[in-house]
């Protein structure tokens, strides 16, 4: 698939239909990737990859990509399009300055992920069938893919693309992902129990701002969380009740917006399940105003920003244990 | 050098506790290890490092400052200092125990921060030989052994022991307050993980990172490269680097309103953020690039340039393992390199 | 006891005085009705406003002003409005003095000094003048190039024609940037001025104003033949602890708190332009 992009890459630049691509870019090590953009053929020659590791949604970076001279040529996984798609309905991206390629996933694991299956001193990684065979320091260690991907990857939602120009690989299908399963196990909570799952998960945050920045969701030009005139622009919380609404606050506004793609999870330098908020918030609005994906389309109209007569009624809110 | 049996070492703890608070590095829910106050029953991470850095112990996230309370016109100033515990953080790697003398160069420079120097003072800082480097790891850039790390007392885990050897007074103490616990022995078992822990350490892939002409004189050259445009490309501005790092000391100081006064408060702040230079009247690093070269700048050559070539990193390795798009200070040093040399 | 430099100190707004349409100067001494502290010419003080912010300012006064402190402040930000809205008797907090002042006790000395200044920029380095006036036997000439938008936007417009304008040995140019009715004297901008002023190439240069003045007139200056070893500025950047250990106000290496505001043009010269 990298020979295959690369080549698309070439050609594209090649025939002056794109000036940029945007894509991966390798690392010191297997595993640690950067999105990059790439103007030459030697550089992607260089340094374009895609492999395992290649979990950075790009979508984000078309924000301001897409607004510079010329044509960008971007990769994007099928997690990526719902993204776009997200942003391109709220006109964030400019559509025709992106040439979009969809490639295929099966799924991207991360250097902390492997890690925490006990792989310590990475040296090296190949693939042989499902498994990642790890060389590190201490030895080789053999690692069966599906327990070396992220939780997100383990619940994918989609292996199909939303959005392309052009697609290289086979087009995948949606899944039946059970993603929900965790969220119904903390609805099956008693309140306390719930509070204290949540305050011990968010106590650890630290506020890097890494799951808001890297949020396709999270777009906006100056984040009430930055804007001192707010009065709630506190860095690091005088108290950790503040943590914990800067995740809450945040949850709701991305509500109805949030594809699901996991970044917040991923970037988490702490592993604060975030994505469960989100497919909170997913889950209500699939139960309340009739199933709905973000980014699966451009131009449907969002249920938290439609009104339609089957709206959900107060009283239904009521009965799922809300306060009147 | 004294040694006690690893299986007493739950005992040895329970010893330290008994007179003062002990930190140890100890998995959380999440299964990442980090510094928690110890109580019986908690065992050490078997993770090389915790998430977060030692240096909160000296420098927290949050810190209160000063308290205030208004009256009309009239403003009452309080202290709301009280006397630190002593304390004993047990655990610490080679390159946090470096980052130590970093913060102090900052912190006790003057005038001297009463608030760090207070907890300095009230620390001891017990070390822990490293074993199983990982791969992100470049302490050996820095001068730093990973198997003989600084420190008020060190220690080894090696066979079923645990051997423990003082380097300061307050590291004479410690021991001395726990002799009833430990047996006086040679260093020849030490001796043998250390030459092994160097022979690995030789073999980690980022050992011969090489700074040279990262310095106050090349200041202009590395500043004005070409290079930062790319490498600060997919930069998120978040503060992920920052935080976790070991080093990182830049603060904001904030005002808090507590409904009955004003708590002045200051926490870590990142230069990676938008508004660490925002004034009223502008701003002088107005896009990503000039935030994420102030940071690596800061570590690689302003620090040297004002610390007798000192650099503002210990070779931790946690931004190469956490930064969400993977770029780090070892891309940027490798990168820039050739401006230099 | 150690100093603490993060625990401020109370000071009592005991005058404001409106110079402008956006600028006042607060009259400050301490509890005590003394000095807070001492200082020399171009160092700052850390005033603030609890719930409402801390900032660097310039202390205005000449330490040879043995009674209070005085800050000219203009408003543009949270805290500075704040300022603007307090009546006397209000107590603010203070702490300081911060950074290198300006050479006044050595290169300086017996030199001919030449002050250009625009719009607010006359506040840090009206210290100095007033420094120099109260020591005038230690120091040469002294020229004075001060502008501003408009005559009502001249900062310490009675001082200078009462004061200043009477002292042998000081000469004071003012200009504003475009005609007005009840004004007879220059207009036109400073770096400009300064060229048809054409001042001799002995004056000790000390510079303070928004950085397009600074850029032309240092341009000027060096057409002229001054070098930059003899051209001094100050610098404003955005500061939190002002003892260096926050970290950011640097230029470089250098912090404008601890090591700066103070200025010569060589040494920034060395430093990366990023201010």
């Amino acid at each position: 698939m990298q020979e295959m992009m690369i080549a698309k890459a070439k050609e594209l630049l090649g025939s002056g239909a794109v000036n940029r691509v945007l894509g991966w870019k390798t690392g010191e090590f297997v595993y640690d990737i950067t999105p990059a953009v790439f103007t030459s053929v030697e550089e992607l020659e260089k340094d374009f990859v895609y492999n395992d590791f290649c979990g950075n949604n790009l979508s984000k970076y078309l924000i301001k990509e897409s607004r510079k001279e010329g044509k960008i040529l971007a990769f994007l996984k099928p997690c990526d399009t719902y993204s776009f798609n997200q942003l391109l309905k709220e006109h964030r991206i400019l559509r025709d300055n992106v040439y979009v390629v969809g490639v295929p996933c099966e799924g991207k694991t991360d250097g902390e992920t492997l890690k925490a299956k006990g792989v310590k001193g990475i040296l090296g990684i190949r693939t042989e069938g499902d498994s990642f065979v790890v060389d590190t320091l201490y030895g080789e260690k053999t690692l069966a893919k599906a327990d070396a991907l992220p939780e997100r990857c383990l619940s994918c939602k989609s292996k199909k693309h939303m959005v392309y120009d052009e697609l290289l690989g086979p087009e995948g299908e949606v899944l039946d992902s059970h993603r929900f399963d965790m969220v119904e196990k903390i609805e099956k909570m008693t309140p306390d129990e719930r509070f204290e799952f949540w305050r011990g998960e968010l106590s650890r945050c630290i506020r890097c701002n890494a799951c808001r920045n890297v949020c396709p969701a999270c777009s906006c030009e100056k984040c009430v969380f930055d804007n001192d005139a707010s009065g709630i622009a506190q860095k690091a919380a005088a108290d950790s009740f503040e943590e914990n609404m800067f995740h809450i606050i945040r949850a709701f506004h991305v509500a109805g917006r949030c594809t699901d793609c996991g970044e917040c999870s991923r970037v988490c330098p702490q592993n604060i399940p975030l994505h469960l908020l989100n497919r909170k918030f997913i889950k209500d609005i699939d139960t309340f105003y009739g199933e709905y994906q973000a980014g699966e389309d451009t131009t449907t109209r969002a249920p938290l920003t439609n009104y339609d007569p089957g709206d959900v009624e107060p009283s239904i809110v009521y009965g799922k244990g809300g306060k009147k | 050098m004294r040694k006690l049996p690893i299986d007493q070492l739950s005992a040895l703890f329970q010893a330290i506790a008994e007179k003062e608070a002990l930190y140890i590095p100890a998995d959380d829910s999440s299964g990442q290890a980090r510094f928690q106050r110890w109580h019986e029953g908690m065992e050490m991470t078997q993770a090389l490092n915790t998430v977060r850095s030692a240096k909160d112990f000296f420098f927290p996230q949050t810190e209160n400052l000063v308290d205030f309370k208004l009256k009309g016109k009239e403003i009452e100033v309080i202290d709301p200092r009280t006397e630190h515990e002593d304390f004993v953080v047990f655990g610490v790697r080679g390159c946090d125990a470096r980052s130590f003398t970093i913060l102090d160069k900052v912190f006790l420079a003057e005038p001297v921060d009463t608030y760090y120097k207070s907890r300095r003072e009230h620390g001891t800082i017990v070390s822990l030989a490293c074993t199983h480097p990982e791969e992100t790891c470049f302490c050996s850039t820095f001068g730093i052994d990973p198997a003989a790390p600084e420190g008020d007392a060190r220690g080894w885990i090696e066979g079923d022991s645990l051997y423990l050897e003082a380097l300061t007074e307050k590291g004479e103490k410690f021991l001395a307050a726990v002799a009833d616990k430990t047996s006086e022995c040679g260093d020849e078992a030490v001796r043998a993980q250390q030459e092994k822990t160097r022979d690995i350490a030789k073999k980690l892939p980022l050992h011969e990172l090489n700074l040279t002409g990262f310095n106050g004189e090349n200041m202009l050259k590395l500043f004005d490269s070409k290079k930062w445009g790319e490498l600060s490309q997919a930069c998120l501005g978040c503060g992920t680097c920052t935080f976790v790092c070991p080093t990182c000391q830049c603060y904001d100081i904030r005002d808090f309103n507590t409904g009955s006064g004003i708590t002045r408060f200051r926490c870590w702040d990142s230069c990676m953020y938008s508004d660490f230079t925002k004034m009223a009247s502008g701003n002088p690093r107005l896009t990503q690039l000039e935030r994420f070269r102030q940071r690596f700048m800061h570590k690689l050559v302003y620090f040297p340039a004002n610390n007798e070539g000192e650099y503002g990193c210990v070779g931790c390795g946690r931004c190469l393992a956490k930064c969400p798009i993977s770029m780090n200070i070892v891309k940027v040093a490798k990168a820039l390199a050739e401006e230099v040399r | 006891m150690m100093q603490e430099t993060l625990i401020p100190k109370i000071g009592v707004v005991t005058d404001i005085r409106i110079d402008t349409p956006d600028i006042k100067t607060f009259r400050v001494v301490g509890l005590d009705g003394k000095k807070v502290f001492e200082h020399m010419p171009g160092q700052c003080a850390m005033l603030s406003i609890p719930g409402v912010g801390e900032a660097m300012f310039s202390i205005t006064s000449s330490p040879t002003n043995t009674e209070y402190m005085e800050f000219s402040i203009k408003k543009c930000g949270c805290l500075t409005t704040w300022l603007h809205a307090m009546d006397v008797g209000q107590q603010i907090t203070i702490r300081g003095p911060y950074g290198k002042h300006f050479p006044v006790e050595d290169e300086f000395k017996g030199k001919d000094l030449m002050v250009v200044a625009g719009g607010v920029g006359l506040a840090p380095v009206r210290s100095v003048i007033n420094y120099v006036r109260a020591k005038r036997q230690d120091y040469g000439k002294v020229m004075i190039v001060y502008g501003s938008r408009s005559k009502e936007d001249l900062l310490d417009y009675n001082e200078i024609l009462s004061e200043w304008m009477q002292d042998d040995g000081v000469e004071v140019h003012l200009t504003i940037d475009r005609p007005q009715d009840d004004w007879d004297g220059h207009v036109g901008f400073v770096p400009n001025y300064v060229k048809e002023l054409n001042p001799s190439k002995d004056y000790t240069v000390i510079m303070c104003g928004p950085p397009i003045m600074i850029k032309f007139t240092l341009a000027n200056l060096k057409e002229m033949g001054f070098a930059e070893t003899q051209v001094y500025t100050t610098m404003e950047l955005r500061m939190k602890c002002g003892v260096g250990k926050c970290g950011r106000c640097n230029i470089g290496s250098k912090y404008v708190c601890k090591d700066g505001p103070v200025f010569r043009f060589d040494q920034l010269d060395a430093l990366p332009n990023e201010y």
